[in-house]
């Protein structure tokens, strides 16, 4: 059995400890909004938080995480002003297309708007170039982080 | 997000409670006292609901329950392209209700769904759903109306009520749902006029940004059904190949292994655990062997020499006017260039998954799908079941791009699922699902001008050598020539006319593969070429591109409005900075005009910055004019990823790229700096959206980079060594 706090709950999961992150919220915990894309870190679809920073589960063994905070996008406070602008400014500029990144998107997103909150262009491309998006939604996602941390200011 | 099953001998009894609901609300009239609303709650807009049933039923595409409450069910599927949007808005338009009060549903196999593709949905559904709306909006305006004892000419619907104007009297829909179901239903509603339109034609918010932004929306890969398995697949890696070993004690070693499963064709094998962990490393256990068959010695090379050798000998003549040949051979000048396409993954970021449940008395599947009439079909075939028996629960697809026009993975899903009493969920690894895809074909093309003293075309003929993708995927369709008529988009139909014009096709299958559709079809490759080629000619005549392309549309107004617009907007005429260069590209394809122009630079030959890209969209009568601009700004990006870096390349049968590290994906720091997209106003009806950017975005650059290089970009992708200067050179 292993501990987990996920979302600032604690969680008794009976896997191996290699098992990764991203399965182990899906498969066992039921928790869908991250999402499996390579499994190999190369495409940022399954972005979530340890104790703050982006990180991806996929190649995140269990064993490993230990007592560090895991915050996935479901467990995203309502109270948040970062997460709340970064989703409202989304959808103001309906960043989605297909959607399936956009949950890994979004936590890179938060991750960089809380160390940086007013990032350039250079900012947004350097923190945001792990996070691969097929439909092609970059220029909107660019855009939206701009206009969240207009918000925030 | 559970999706419970749904099984399809249960009784309807949502139906039959909603009905009686109905029917005695109806003795009473709506106002109910508000304790006895029973109705579950509504779910979060852009989440998909099934079986909706209501009083009131007039068509395919509407249900509006004694509750008010109103379900469309839409019969395109959404893939990122916005259709549940502006199909809920041409149906909302006509009928007189807000967008937000709309549930949704995706039209099940049989009742309603279409093959999603082509950029089709808007065009096939543009009268259909318009008329859907108006006739149901007739019939429960005729409702109140006589309710009222009152004209319904004097009423009016806005929000789902329905006002009589004169005295002010209201009534929502869902209390005259049951005695408009009774009405007629007519056969010509009058439709709007599109002046008075306050949806159409007025950007909307996509219904499913809310719940995509929240990780709420459910895609095939989310599904949840109680009591499922995990299970992942590794099919032979070389066509045609069989199962030759596996180690399937090692395999049922692994810690949450519940079974090792083979498919009938001893081709694939299916680990299936509690977890997508414990399936893989059941499956890395398994170690499983191939026979790898007659394909084994199958290399790209063999595939691109079997396309260049089909640019002499026998062809299908599928497009000819006057004789150009002729013309050819007589003329003083002419300029022969020949071009060459890769084989292409889709690698949409939604690894292909499905999930099945086969019971002796049913069948649930649970996917994403451009093509559910399909599904059922092979759900049905390998089951023996009734179709009836079989439901088809269509999902959110985490991107199409064609890939989902495919359902083998369903035929594979039901094949494994048959073999356990528990619904099983397949998922692919992403080593699967670009190893196992199937791919876009790839091509050669030649064509050869006849040239006036100008430099302008007199006659041109083109050879296109490559496959038939619809000879596998629908063969009716083959013209009995054996053509396949995919391949005159953006070829034949172009915005130019020439004098004299022959179009010859080549057929080759490519050995060792399944070819299948990509994002954007024959438009993607002719687009390539045609554009390529006309801009070569530009150059070789020393007259500007614009110009040149400007001379030859005099006959289209369309084409020369979007043209001059985009040069306009690009600032085409107005210096650069230095190591810049434009290239410029024309279009008209999926029923929609697009120029576009790009501005580049190339610090190294192979480093490619592309600071801005404009195009001029007309497309005909815009529906949600920011959901097309979304469109074409992700086309282009998708577009300019396959066009810079992919090529599906095979060794000993095998593909090579098997993940993202080498399948290279455009990223944000290697996007355009900056897309522009103007849209030119039209009352024509509309056109398509959702391939558009992508058919552009190849030769766009590639005419951008050979205004910086100086030399020409005749293969793909574009960084390929191929293009090298002996190869690119311009040559008569």
């Amino acid at each position: 059995m292993l501990s987990l706090n996920i979302n600032g709950q604690p969680h008794q999961v009976d896997v191996d400890p290699d098992t990764p992150l991203l399965w182990v919220l899906r498969d066992v915990l039921g928790m869908n909004a991250t999402k499996f894309g390579c499994g190999i870190a190369q495409c940022g679809a399954c972005t979530v938080h340890m104790d703050g920073q982006a990180v991806r589960a996929c190649n995140l063994p269990v064993g490993l995480i230990g007592e560090r905070r895991i915050s996935t996008l479901e467990g995203l406070d309502n109270t948040d002003p970062v997460a709340n602008a970064v989703q409202a400014a989304w959808v103001a500029l309906d960043v989605v297309q297909c959607g399936y990144c956009q949950p890994g998107q979004i936590m890179a997103a938060i991750a960089l708007l809380r160390s940086t909150p007013k990032p350039t262009d250079e900012q947004i491309d350097s923190a945001m170039s792990a996070n691969l998006c097929r439909c092609g939604t970059y220029m909107r996602i660019r855009a939206a982080i701009h206009h969240a941390a207009g918000a925030l200011a | 997000m559970t999706t419970p099953p749904r099984t399809p001998s249960a009784p309807p009894t949502r139906r039959h409670i909603l009905g009686a609901g109905g029917a005695l609300l109806l003795a009473t009239l709506w106002p109910t006292p508000r304790g006895r609303a029973q109705a579950a709650p509504r779910p979060q807009q852009g989440m998909l609901v099934e079986g909706a049933q209501g009083a009131f039923a007039p068509n395919a595409y509407i249900r509006i329950a004694a509750d008010n409450r109103i379900t469309l069910i839409l019969p395109n599927v959404e893939m990122g392209q916005g259709i549940y949007t502006s199909s809920v808005m041409l149906i909302a338009e006509e009928l007189g209700i807000d967008m937000a009060q709309v549930d949704i549903e995706a039209a099940p196999p049989g009742a309603g769904a279409e093959i999603t593709g082509g950029s089709t949905s808007v065009m096939t559904e543009w009268l259909p759903l318009r008329q859907a709306g108006a006739a149901a909006r007739s019939m429960l305006v005729q409702a109140a109306a006589t309710h009222w004892q009152a004209k319904p000419e004097e009423c009016s619907t806005r929000s789902a009520i329905i006002t009589h104007v004169p005295t002010g009297r209201t009534l929502p829909f869902g209390a005259v749902a049951a005695q408009a179901a009774a009405l007629p239903i007519p056969k010509n509603p009058p439709l709007k006029d599109p002046a008075t339109y306050t949806l159409l034609g007025h950007s909307q918010h996509r219904i499913d940004s809310t719940i995509k932004v929240q990780g709420r929306a459910v895609f095939g890969m989310d599904v949840q059904v109680p009591g499922q398995k995990i299970g992942t697949v590794a099919a032979c890696p070389v066509e045609g190949g069989t199962l030759a070993g596996m180690d399937r004690q090692a395999a049922l070693a692994i810690r949450g292994v519940q079974a090792v499963l083979v498919n009938e064709q001893n081709n694939t094998v299916c680990v299936v655990a509690d977890h997508y962990w414990a399936a893989r490393k059941g499956l890395r256990a398994l170690k499983p062997q191939w026979h790898n068959g007659p394909n084994a010695h199958v290399t790209t090379q063999t595939i691109y020499d079997q396309l260049h050798q089909g640019l002499s000998g026998p062809a299908i003549v599928a497009n000819t006017k006057a004789d150009a040949p002729g013309v050819i051979a007589r003329a003083h000048a002419t300029h022969t260039a020949t071009y060459q396409q890769p084989l292409l993954a889709h690698a949409p970021m939604e690894p292909i998954n499905c999930t099945a449940h086969v019971r002796p008395d049913g069948c649930d599947v649970w996917t994403g799908t451009q093509i559910a009439d399909r599904a059922l079909d092979t759900a049905a075939e390998l089951t023996g079941l009734p179709k009836d028996k079989i439901a088809i629960h269509c999902q959110y697809i985490g991107g199409g791009f064609g890939r989902r026009l495919e359902h083998e993975y369903v035929t594979q899903c039901v094949q494994f699922a048959r073999q356990v009493p528990y619904p099983l969920k397949i998922i692919w690894s992403r080593e699967e699902d670009l190893t196992r895809d199937r791919y876009r074909p790839a091509y050669v093309d030649q064509m050869t001008a006849a040239l006036d003293d100008k430099g302008y075309i007199t006659a041109l003929t083109h050879r296109i050598v490559g496959p038939a993708v619809v000879a596998r995927w629908d063969p009716a369709e083959l013209t009995k020539d054996g053509y396949d008529e995919d391949l005159s988009v953006a070829t034949v139909i172009t915005p130019y006319s020439y004098p004299a014009y022959r179009l010859e096709f080549a057929r080759r299958e490519a050995p060792g593969i399944t070819t299948a559709w990509w994002r954007g079809v024959g438009g993607t490759r002719g687009l390539f070429v045609v554009e390529g080629f006309i801009d070569e000619l530009a150059h070789r005549a020393g007259v500007d591109p614009v110009a040149y392309r400007r001379a030859m549309l005099a006959h289209n107004p369309r084409a020369l409005a979007v043209l001059d617009k985009v040069a306009q907007a690009a600032g085409w005429n107005t210096p650069l900075p230095p190591g810049r260069a434009r290239g410029v590209a024309v279009q008209f394809a999926f029923g929609s005009y697009m120029a576009s122009i790009a501005e580049v630079e190339m610090p190294e030959p192979d480093n490619v910055i592309i600071h801005r890209v404009t195009a001029v969209v007309d497309c005909g009568r815009v529906l949600n004019p920011d959901q097309v601009i979304s469109q074409i700004e992700g086309g282009l990006i998708f577009g300019f990823s396959a066009a810079l870096y992919n090529e599906i390349t095979l060794e000993g049968g095998r593909v090579q790229q098997n993940n993202f590290n080498t399948w290279r994906i455009m990223r944000m720091n290697e996007a355009p700096r900056k897309i522009d997209v103007l849209l030119m106003p039209s009352a024509e009806d509309p056109g398509g959206i959702g391939e558009v950017g992508t058919a552009a975005a190849a030769p766009v650059l590639a005419n951008a980079m050979a205004a910086a290089q100086g030399r020409r970009f005749r293969t793909l992708p574009l960084l390929s060594p191929r293009n090298n200067a002996a190869d690119g050179k311009e040559h008569g």
